[in-house]
């Protein structure tokens, strides 16, 4: 599938922005974090522009980004849809935790309750854009049982690096909150890691054969191609990286979006001052650029059952 | 709405012969002429006299090569638009209402002025059969000609797909698959007419006939299978002589 800017700016970046909020409505309802006024803004500010930031994002790439509004009406059979409504629906409760924390300075009660709804609706929000991925039955690669639990603990994982920095820059470290951006980065790296062996593995059931109805009756090459140029279809669907690149890639998204940051996030809980807060700096810039690297193979990768009409004998 | 509805009364479509198509491409190109002014127009072009040409098309005819070991190779000749699934998922994961399906004859349509070009559908789609008007900004797709096959302006005759009208040899056919005693039905029971990608369970109403067993041997016809080469002379014997030098 061709790898858009728009869409894997937008995952990457609401992603973050959803598990930074979630990590604010959870640490911040158990009482783990000060619930001073500017640690609040800051925090949900910051969660809530890279929500909405990647939100306008993933209207750029619309053909009639106008009429937007309607893709909340067909929540019942569509995940876009969903994905809309919820993305919606967690502002509210969001910015209920906001006002009790910024202009109460109170994070507790209802507060708190507050919190840990715009968590879980964070979380829902991200479960259905992975869902959006995983109905997809043409595209093996994202109809399989790792894209969903991936989506979800990938953009926990970014919103708890994320957190790691904030509370460093508030002086509020914690050894519960910096140990589990280490065990998230580790569960993270290790569940990428499995999915991407399933994908190296497995390829889908459809072949050229029952693509044009013709089985078993022997090897099905291509002939002559209906048109001279790239269509639509070839110029969406029809990307392909070579298997050198996506390995060359593969390796940078591993050693930046887990294995540094899993070392400067474990190395921030032993020191500290400056040197622990450029050590979760670090991680988060490293983390944040492998993940966008993680992202465009995750599209890059995908191989639509369409290509079987343009030559691939397997998707 | 994009559920779907749970039963349609009919299931309009069509019945492909790939043992007769003879890859003419003039089903795409009248699919084209007669939806250029269609349902759907415009069927933009870009580019179309520059080096790139490229544009939307309903339908678009691929052509195969099969290597069947020691059996000659067959060449197919396919025909691609949309199937008119009973199970669209191009219309379940459409956000805004813009993709349906209709419970009076099964036909898969967009309604252009809701769409708002998320292409999702596209990429739901296992067989390529929505394409994006860049220059409208929203998904197109067959209609299965509804602005011909109800059209009452048109002689009855002609109301069927400009795809099927124009096929030279009969390799289109169009009619109800939901009822076992149309042409279509019983043309797909003789000829063990196939579904495309069956694994992914969208249940296509148009069927593809597979190519039947073709002779490898001529038919005897009484001719002789070598010439004898013919010597003369003569007038004929000096000329060929000559020429032959
Ligand atoms: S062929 Fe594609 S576009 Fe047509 S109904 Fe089936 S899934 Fe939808
Ligand atoms: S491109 Fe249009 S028709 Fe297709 S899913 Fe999006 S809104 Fe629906
Ligand atoms: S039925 Fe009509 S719109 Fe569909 S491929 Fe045939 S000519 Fe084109």
């Amino acid at each position: 599938m061709h790898p858009a800017f728009s869409v894997i700016f937008f995952t990457t970046c609401s992603g973050a922005g959803y598990g930074l909020l979630a990590m604010m409505g959870i640490w911040g309802a158990a009482g783990m974090l000060p619930s001073e006024r500017w640690m609040g803004l800051s925090g949900l500010l910051f969660a809530l522009t890279l929500v909405t930031v990647g939100l306008l994002a993933s209207t750029f790439h619309l053909g009639r980004p106008e009429r937007a509004w309607r893709a909340m009406t067909q929540w019942r059979s569509s995940w876009l849809a969903r994905e809309g409504v919820m993305a919606v629906l967690t502002y509210i409760p969001a910015a209920l935790f906001g006002l009790g924390w910024v202009w109460f300075e109170d994070t507790t009660g209802l507060w708190a309750v507050a919190g840990v709804v715009s968590a879980i609706l964070a979380w829902l929000t991200v479960i259905c854009t992975a869902k959006i991925y995983h109905s997809l039955r043409p595209i093996h690669q994202w109809h399989n049982d790792w894209t969903v639990p991936s989506y979800l603990l990938l953009s926990i994982m970014s919103g708890a690096v994320l957190m790691s920095v904030l509370v460093h820059l508030f002086g509020a470290e914690n050894p519960y909150i910096q140990g589990l951006t280490v065990v998230t980065l580790a569960l993270g790296w290790g569940l990428k890691t499995l999915y991407w062996g399933f994908n190296k593995r497995s390829s889908g059931l459809p072949t050229v054969n029952s693509a044009i109805g013709i089985d078993a009756a022997g090897d099905v090459s291509v002939l002559e191609l209906p048109h001279t140029s790239d269509n639509y279809l070839m110029k969406e669907m029809g990307y392909k990286v070579a298997q050198k690149h996506a390995d060359k890639l593969r390796t940078i998204s591993h050693v930046t979006g887990f294995a540094l940051p899993l070392v400067f996030s474990a190395l921030a809980m032993f020191i500290d001052g400056y040197a622990a807060l450029a050590a979760v700096v670090l991680a988060w810039g490293l983390c944040s650029l492998g993940i966008i690297v993680e992202r465009w193979l995750f599209f890059a990768e995908a191989k639509h059952t369409v290509n079987l009409y343009y030559g691939a004998t397997k998707v | 709405m994009t559920s779907l509805p749970s039963h349609t009364n009919k299931k309009l479509g069509l019945v492909i012969d790939l043992d007769t198509c003879v890859g003419c491409h003039a089903c795409a190109t009248n699919c084209k002429s007669w939806n250029s002014g269609g349902h759907s127009a415009p069927l933009t072009d870009y580019d179309p006299y520059g080096p790139q040409p490229d544009g939307v098309w309903f339908n678009r005819v691929h052509s195969f090569e099969v290597k069947r070991g020691d059996r000659p190779n067959l060449t197919i000749n396919f025909p691609r638009s949309c199937l008119h699934c009973d199970n669209a998922e191009c219309v379940t994961v459409c956000p805004t209402g813009a993709s349906y399906k209709r419970s009076e004859d099964g036909i898969v349509l967009v309604n252009t002025d809701k769409c708002i070009g998320c292409k999702l559908c596209s990429w739901a789609c296992p067989y390529g059969a929505r394409e994006f008007d860049a220059d409208e900004g929203v998904m197109k797709k067959c209609t299965l000609c509804i602005d011909r096959i109800y059209n009452e302006n048109l002689d009855p005759e002609d109301r069927q797909p400009a795809c099927v009208l124009a096929c030279p040899t009969s390799a289109r056919h169009f009619g109800d698959l939901n009822d076992p005693e149309s042409k279509v039905s019983q043309l797909t029971a003789a000829r063990h007419g196939r579904d495309l990608m069956p694994e992914l369970g969208y249940k296509p109403t148009n069927k593809y006939l597979p190519p039947r067993a073709r002779k490898i041997d001529s038919a005897d016809i009484g001719a002789p299978e070598e010439l004898e080469p013919f010597e003369a002379d003569g007038f004929l014997g000096w000329l060929d002589k000559v020429l032959s030098k």
